[in-house]
């Protein structure tokens, strides 16, 4: 899986040759040999790793401030994200929705490498979604459906209909 | 900007740390774990950071990281890299580990979950030699991993191993963050681990994935890799002193001569199996949960030097077996007879090696519980109540618990029987249930009143309760026994009753009740004294010796109460210092292929028919310990079975245990090689002693599937010696070569030996097998397992090796389908051509508990199986070439000879193990 987003991040970054990874352990962690040095191991390491390559630093944030934020959901999403229980996915989403209220995107008004491994964490979440359930996690929903059709982040992963035009508008009334 | 904190929390100490030494100015807030400061958040999360444009950080490492960039400090790659390891693998080990040592009072163990991360850390320090993580200066990844290792480190009081270059790092941290202690110390509130009790105390329990692991349905405890273990020189050198010791010190074992007493200045251990009931074949998740898995114990033990006695016996009253012999037109003794004879001769196979094996149906059965039966009555512990009892008209009887079957009143599933239901676990009276059935004629009972006795058991639920706080905390009980009893005793106890209605019983006494016998819960534990007293008049040396003895009961966990709490009662009442049980050992369920064993159905292989099998007695108590329902329910599965057979036993253990054992006998005339140990072959000696030693504590501690991983290791140690040091060739070299062909054998020889001992609690024939072929001496197997365990030269130079011969066959995947059919319970029961047809190959195909000699099994299907084994061994060892080749980036053109090469040798392989329609290759060309 991680593999797969790897190479989709490749992709959308327009890197020319691709990287050959192997993982390690029960979780499968990724890993990338490196000409100039030890291996470089782990998801976000590596993902960061090839953005500087593609010199696209703003994708990591454009101040202190938001590369921090950056970090913190990329942190976010490999402990909390990866391997969640039924019980977590509840608060994940609830809490996610609240914080993306009055926010385009993970890290405010511009689009970041959060966005899009936050997205890849996210799918098997949003795909077992009832339509209720999405119109629940409004916020959340929308800054999916966002991601998704941002140009070259979806590739490996199906796209989820999301309900555009809300028939019943419910609670709003 | 403003940072809250709060007291005892360990993610707080990073932060801290990074202000420190980064020196940026930033208001720090105290507030209470249950605060919520993250807006969005609904959990409240600790440490937070509010940042200048309003928004707040929640992660402790993406602070740190922002306070090192404001400061005018970036970080590199590695740190990245450290920070996500840190925050996906060490953390959660962390929480554990905290957890443990905070909350459990388990510091102890603290070491088993940290070790990997702490060496993963020891070896990174070491190899990158530099002072800090990524470099010469400290940087963002140092301050993080400091600061969470903080709480840990810093305790001396918890045992954690020798990871030297961490404590080099560490201390060279402290003297750089001195600010840092003083905040360190307000967090902790100046009383170390225990200043986090009350954090800890609000934290899910953690579930680290470490934790998962070992525990999770089917994964197997050999395969839990962590990487090369660091053994340190002290440990090498202490390794080589204890292995040139020799068997010289060691006392011989002296043979067991019965009746066993308890001895003074022993450890006396009474060992108990739950007793099966007598009409029932038992299965193997019967066999697994208690018989076997106290047999290995009990094995375990006399290695280990305790003065042990096993016992166990067939629970024969009660109404199942009246019915029983009814349909069979016997009486109920004769069917007791006849089922215990059952019983006996599936233990026998399965090797099961008791001191006694008794049953309930006897004299002093009678005697004892009629007595403690007296005693409780004397002292007031009984009471008397009439109670509503159903009773079937047309079968003219009351309806035993068992015989009764009908809609559960707490969970409405509608099969739950007369005493328990199956789906929710909970007691329930008979009369209680819902739409009752008479089992045997399905005519609906009526409800009829008798008087019964009662066992009190609110009144001694004070007394129970302190023997219990005691035993629990003092003795090693599984998980689960403590947690069932905790819930039993939480639901409050009532009175239980203890007579029956019935005839094939021990008869109640006394004279209002006669025409009664006891209820089968109060008889059957009473079972263990009996059966005791029948192997021995001086039974109570054992029974009524508390200071004195240890007892273990091992069952299955839906049998806990009955051990926890009902028995108990009854001897706490009987006051007449009986030995109640200091260690309960339950396991969980065994399923069949992911679903239950089914006699009705004919499901599941039942302890009679897995010697029909012609799977040797040795390899099904191998697979049944390794899928050992320890911790969480696992399965037994044909395709596992057969997968561990080939990889285990006959591609890692036997394959070892052959080669040392031919090295000797073909290099070597057959004589142990004299052995000068080198530094390779120390660190050797050192990790097999860690394992043994790993080993040890865990079967102390009944942890059998466990220890089971440490045997394999070891053979996985000695496998890839061999392969790197290559003695086949050494020994065609010079004479330093042969020389150190020699030690390699020679020390491989030994490690033979050593499993052999490790392994006798498991595979007794297969133990037993490799040191009549090494020719080893029979005090080998008492010298190895004393104090922490220690592994000793046994086989010293000189010494004449036996004949070596392949002590394990693989299982073929037809061989495996056929069975898996045959048990799977798909096709109907009674097919006889087909039937007969299976069971011929099962019986062509079987081998031999032990090989048997080669030309017999040679002459099967044309296959080769000597052949086979060199060739298994040349396959392993090309692919080794190949895949090192490919490793040093070898040439294409020397890589692509090489793959050709073992192509080759595969084909062959296949040719003799008869895989291929073409004729094998000539028979007795070998050698």
């Amino acid at each position: 899986m991680a593999l797969r987003e790897l190479s989709s991040l490749e992709k959308f970054l327009g890197l020319k040759k691709p990287n050959k990874y192997s993982t390690q352990g029960d979780k499968k962690v990724p890993v990338l040999q490196n000409n100039n040095g030890p291996p470089l191991v782990g998801l976000v390491t590596i993902a960061c790793h090839l953005v500087k390559e593609a010199k696209r630093p703003e994708l990591l944030g454009d101040s202190a401030e938001s590369r921090a934020v950056v970090q913190q959901w990329l942190e976010h999403r490999v402990t909390k994200l990866d391997g969640c229980t039924k019980e977590d996915i509840k608060t994940i989403l609830k809490d996610l929705n609240l914080y993306l209220q009055d926010k385009v995107y993970l890290a405010g008004n511009q689009f970041t490498l959060a966005d899009t491994f936050m997205y890849y964490g996210i799918h098997p979440l949003i795909v077992d979604l009832a339509i209720q359930e999405k119109e629940q996690y409004m916020n959340v929903t929308r800054w999916f459906d966002h991601i998704q059709h941002y140009p070259g982040i979806r590739h490996h992963l199906p796209p989820v209909a999301v309900l555009r035009n809300r028939i019943y508008t419910g609670r709003h009334h | 900007m403003k940072l809250f904190v709060s007291e005892g929390n360990p993610h707080c100490l990073k932060v801290l740390a990074a202000l420190g030494v980064t020196g940026v100015q930033c208001d720090v807030q105290y507030v209470n774990h249950e605060e919520r400061v993250v807006p969005f958040l609904s959990r409240p999360t600790l440490p937070a950071l509010l940042l200048p444009s309003g928004l707040h950080l929640f992660s402790s490492n993406a602070i740190c990281r922002y306070l090192f960039e404001v400061s005018g400090k970036d970080s590199s790659e590695r740190c990245n890299q450290w920070l996500e390891w840190e925050a996906t693998d060490l953390q959660p080990a962390l929480l554990q580990a905290l957890h443990m040592a905070v909350l459990q009072g388990k510091g102890s163990e603290v070491s088993k979950v940290l070790q990997g991360p702490l060496n993963y850390l020891d070896q990174s320090l070491s190899k990158g030699n530099t002072p800090y993580l990524t470099g010469e200066a400290v940087s963002v990844a140092d301050v993080v991993l400091w600061a969470a290792l903080y709480p840990i480190l810093s305790d001396s009081s918890l045992a954690l191993g020798e990871c030297k270059s961490v404590k080099t790092w560490f201390d060279r941290g402290a003297a750089v963050m001195c600010s840092f202690q003083a905040a360190a110390q307000k967090v902790l509130q100046g009383k170390g681990l225990q200043g986090m009790k009350s954090y800890m105390q609000r934290q899910p329990a953690p579930q680290s994935s470490q934790c998962r692991d070992t525990q999770s349905c089917n994964s197997n405890p050999a395969e839990g890799e962590e990487g090369e273990r660091v053994v340190s020189e002290e440990e090498m050198e202490a390794a080589a002193v204890t292995f040139s010791k020799g068997l010289n010190a060691c006392p011989l074992a002296t043979n067991r001569q019965h009746p066993i007493l308890p001895q003074e200045g022993k450890r006396n251990l009474l060992v108990t199996s739950a007793l099966p009931y007598v009409n029932n074949v038992p299965h193997l998740g019967n066999i697994i949960g208690c018989v076997l898995s106290a047999d290995v114990f009990s094995r375990y033990g006399r290695l280990r030097g305790w003065n042990m006695l096993f016992v166990c016996g067939t629970d024969e009253y009660g109404t199942a077996t009246e019915n029983k012999a009814r349909e069979e037109g016997l009486t109920p003794q004769q069917i007791c007879d006849k089922y215990h004879a059952i019983h006996s001769s599936i233990y026998k196979w399965f090797q099961i090696d008791f001191d006694f094996f008794g049953r309930t149906t006897t004299e002093k059965q009678t005697e004892i519980a009629q007595n403690i039966f007296w005693r409780l009555h004397k002292h007031d512990f009984l009471v008397e109540d009439t109670v509503e009892q159903l009773r079937c008209e047309s079968c003219q009887r009351f309806l035993a618990d068992r015989f009764v079957e009908g809609t559960c009143p707490h969970c409405s599933y509608p099969e739950a029987r007369g005493d328990q239901c199956d789906k929710c676990g909970r007691l329930i009276n008979a009369v209680e249930l819902r739409e009752p059935q008479c089992k045997v004629c399905r005519q609906t009972p009526v409800i009829r009143s008798s008087k019964h006795l009662f066992l009190d058991l609110p009144k001694l639920e004070a007394q129970l309760e302190q023997w219990l706080d005691k035993s629990t905390s003092t003795g090693d009980w599984t998980a689960n026994a403590k947690q069932i009893t905790r819930s039993w005793l939480r639901d409050g106890l009532k009175p239980r009753c203890i007579t029956r209605d019935l005839k094939w019983g021990t008869p109640v006494p006394h004279p209002d009740f006669k025409e009664k016998v006891f209820y089968v819960w109060f008889d059957a534990p009473i079972g263990y004294l009996s059966i005791t007293a029948n192997y021995t008049d001086k039974w109570e040396k054992w029974w009524k010796n508390p200071h004195q003895v240890e007892l273990y009961n091992f069952m299955a966990k839906d049998n806990v109460p009955f051990h926890s709490v009902v028995f108990p009662c009854s001897l706490l009442g009987a006051q007449d210092n009986y030995t109640l049980v200091n260690h309960l050992v339950a396991t969980e369920y065994l399923n069949y292929e992911d679903t239950k064993f089914s006699k009705s159905r004919g499901v599941g292989v039942f302890g009679d028919m897995a010697k029909d099998t012609g799977i040797p007695s040795d390899v099904w108590r191998f697979y049944l310990l390794y899928v050992r329902p320890e911790g969480q329910d696992s399965a037994f599965s044909w395709a596992d079975m057969a997968t561990k057979n080939n990889s285990e036993l006959l591609n890692n253990l036997g394959n070892f245990i052959n080669r040392a054992g031919m090295f000797v006998t073909k290099f070597f005339e057959g004589c142990v090689p004299a052995i000068e140990l080198q530094q390779e072959d120390k660190k050797l000696l050192a990790l097999v002693g860690w394992e043994l030693q790993q080993y040890i504590q865990l079967m102390d501690k009944v942890k059998i599937r466990d220890a089971l991983k440490h045997i394999l290791n070891i053979s996985r140690h000695g496998n890839q010696y061999i392969q790197v040091n290559e003695p086949w060739k050494k020994i065609k070299g010079g004479d330093t070569e042969r020389q150190r062909a020699g030690t390699v054998t020679g020390l491989s020889v030994n490690i033979a030996c050593l499993l052999s001992v490790m392994l006798f609690p498991y595979m007794p024939t297969v133990s037993q097998t490799i040191r009549d072929q090494l020719n080893a001496p029979q005090s080998c197997i008492n010298a190895m397992l004393q104090g922490t365990g220690t592994f000793v030269c046994a086989l010293s130079a000189g010494h004449r090796v036996g004949t070596v011969s392949p002590l394990f066959q693989k299982l073929e995947v037809d061989q495996i389908e056929a069975l898996k059919k045959k048990f799977g319970g798909q096709q109907p029961e009674d097919e006889p051509p087909k039937k007969k047809k299976t069971a011929q190959t099962a019986a062509s195909t079987q081998p031999a508990a032990v090989p048997a000699p080669l030309a017999e099994v040679a002459m099967v299907n044309g296959v080769d199986p000597e052949k086979a084994k060199q060739l298994t061994l040349a396959v392993t060892e090309q692919g080794e070439k190949v895949r090192a080749l490919k490793a040093q980036k070898a040439e294409k053109a020397v890589i692509t000879a090489e793959v050709t090469k073992l192509l080759d040798l595969k084909k062959q392989l296949a040719l003799a193990e008869g895989k291929s329609p073409e004729p094998a290759p000539q028979k007795g060309k070998k050698k």
